[in-house]
């Protein structure tokens, strides 16, 4: 389990995380919604230690995740970032192939390969494995570094708007896979998702954030009503209840 | 498209041809005496050709850029710089004259220093655009170079014309007591340097996803600038300095293998510096008959070249 504990984080006098606490369930689903700046890439960043925390601590399994391992800490947990650039040109299935760098440590063994052509499967990418990706739409690469991340086979994995880019049939696809990911192999998601309705419909748990600060943080079915979605995105946001689903009508809301 | 490890055995095999020529070509005045003068420099240029290149790739791979170099940002001005201020404050019968080992270990401390100063003070946010990091090293450089000129104007003449003889270092002026113990730093840094090479790939992805795949990052850049200004210390200390040789090896080599791959780009990179610093004083000897070094060569088309680079990147920019 990751228990989150008082971080904060200023850049200069702005403080864009403040005193958050929170446990993230294990083998379930949590997803990150807010407004833009609410501070969820930088939480996110100080949980994968992309970034440090000024205050507060972040707790993997009780122990402190700034003095694991490195090598240790990518076997265990793994992150996408929003925006992803590379200097370097390469292919998709090499790509790909850097997800199982913790384990293989640059020399790929049979096993190594197997997780990587699985990966590719479940991104629908096996037949443009051998493009380079500035060869590929926003989307197909995309795939490829969610790709990346499920080679790496991690307990945990962290994604940060993983939907960007992506269309809705591909949306979705990412999203069953995750469900499956979790329920199948019992591993923990967290996601940052803009689109609330993917959130509503998939996720476990919702978290929201605003400036900085955790507003809510509980089941979905909490979280996804209109009350609790003003205090969020200070808008109305009407719920419907579609095929046993939650789905939020806000597409001509007038506050 | 040829495979990597085709074009590494064609350069590995120009290069072996260079090195034939040059060790035994119309050896003249007697071979006892001419050969072993020959290994020597041809040792030194075969040690200076890899480390530059080693030094050149990984600096690039940890800065994210390939028009930066650490001699182009003024590693090699700090040993003219060095030995200046050893001159001017004691003198030329100084023990740091005196004792070649000593003189050489100030040297390099002091390069590495400089560099891990200019480095933290230049790259710690990560953010400028090159072309500033880029003035900001030259504008670090001419500074210095000022200051070395203005010493060497107000020292003694006769410690001057002392201290020109130590700066005056070539391939052709090798510092025979110190290739051994260059030989020696450079094999340690090797031995280190080609376990860390897949670190390197990861590392070329970028910060966030090198720490992801488990690279403590922060560390590792500066344990790799540290390697690095130590190589090119190491290298300037002993044939004086080649600024713009990384430049153009590390570039061709990225272009000629166009891979990520760190094994390949650092052994091919090896390979065309060795070509370049040994065939290239081979043409200058034998067939255009001059006594200049190649040093002043690789200069003058390494500057062409750099300028090339600029161009094209600010064209690509714009
Ligand atoms: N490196 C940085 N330096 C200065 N300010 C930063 C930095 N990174 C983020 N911020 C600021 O922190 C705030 C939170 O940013 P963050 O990226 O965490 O938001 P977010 O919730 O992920 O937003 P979005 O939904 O737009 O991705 C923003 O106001 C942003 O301007
Ligand atoms: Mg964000």
């Amino acid at each position: 389990m990751i228990e989150i504990k008082g971080l904060s984080k200023s850049f200069g006098k702005k403080t864009v995380v403040e005193d958050v606490t929170l446990k993230i369930q294990a083998k379930a689903i949590t997803s990150f919604i807010g407004p833009n700046g609410a501070g969820k890439s930088t939480l996110l960043s100080m949980v994968s230690r992309l970034l440090d925390a000024d205050t507060g601590e972040v707790l993997l399994d009780q122990s402190d995740v700034k003095k694991m391992k490195s090598d240790a800490f990518a076997k265990r947990v793994a992150i996408l970032k929003q925006a992803n650039h590379l200097n370097i040109r390469l292919t998709v299935r090499e790509l790909v192939s850097f997800g199982r760098y913790p384990y293989s440590k640059g020399r790929l063994n049979k096993e190594d390969q197997k997780f990587v052509d699985q990966a590719l499967e479940y991104m629908n990418l096996t037949d443009m494995q051998d493009k380079f990706l500035d060869e590929l739409s926003g989307g197909q690469k995309q795939r490829a570094f969610i790709s990346m991340v499920i080679a790496q086979d991690t307990d945990y994995i962290l994604l940060d708007e993983p939907l960007n880019n992506l269309d809705m049939k591909h949306s979705v696809q990412i999203m069953k896979i995750l469900r499956k990911l979790v329920d199948e192999l019992g591993k923990t998601v967290v996601i940052v998702l803009h689109d609330i309705n993917f959130a509503s419909v998939y996720s476990d748990r919702i978290v929201a954030l605003k400036d900085g600060r955790l507003v809510k943080d509980g089941p979905t079915h909490e979280i996804i009503n209109s009350d609790a979605l003003r205090e969020v995105y200070d808008m109305h946001i009407p719920v419907q209840v579609q095929d046993g689903c939650r789905i939020c009508v806000y597409f001509n809301s007038h506050n | 498209m040829r495979k990597n490890s085709t074009k590494l055995i064609i350069l590995a095999v120009i290069a072996l041809i260079c090195m034939l020529l040059f060790a035994f070509y119309n050896i003249q005045g007697g071979f006892s005496y001419a050969f072993p003068k020959r290994l020597e420099r041809l040792f030194a240029m075969v040690i200076t050709g890899t480390a530059i290149a080693y030094a050149t790739v990984a600096f690039q791979t940890v800065t994210r850029n390939r028009l930066l170099t650490p001699s182009v940002m003024g590693i090699d001005s700090m040993y003219e710089i060095v030995q200046t201020i050893i001159y001017f404050a004691l003198g030329s019968s100084s023990i740091f004259v005196v004792s070649r080992y000593l003189n050489f270990g100030v040297s390099i401390i002091a390069m590495v220093l400089f560099a891990l100063i200019l480095y933290r003070f230049l790259f710690r946010a990560d953010k400028h655009p090159i072309f500033l990091l880029l003035l900001a090293g030259m504008i670090i450089g001419t500074l210095l170079g000022s200051l070395v000129t203005f010493m060497q104007v107000i020292i003694d003449p006769v410690e001057y014309e002392s201290l020109q003889a130590r700066l005056f270092a070539s391939f052709m002026n090798v510092k025979t007591e110190l290739l051994f113990i260059s030989a020696g730093i450079v094999a340690l840094a090797f031995l280190y340097g080609t376990r860390i090479l897949h670190k390197l790939d990861v590392m070329s992805l970028g910060r966030d996803n090198a720490i992801n795949l488990g690279i403590s990052y922060d560390k590792m850049v500066l344990r790799i600038l540290i390697l690095s200004s130590v190589l090119i210390a190491v290298s300037t200390a002993l044939v004086g300095p080649i600024t713009f040789l990384g430049l153009i090896v590390s570039n061709l080599a990225y272009q000629y293998f166009a891979t990520y791959k760190h094994s390949v780009l650092i052994i091919g990179a090896s390979l065309i510096s060795i070509i370049a610093l040994v065939g290239g004083q081979f043409l200058v000897l034998h067939v255009f008959n001059l006594t200049t070094t190649i040093s002043v060569i690789i200069n003058f088309i390494g500057g062409l070249y750099f300028i090339y680079l600029l161009l094209k990147e600010s064209r690509k920019a714009g």
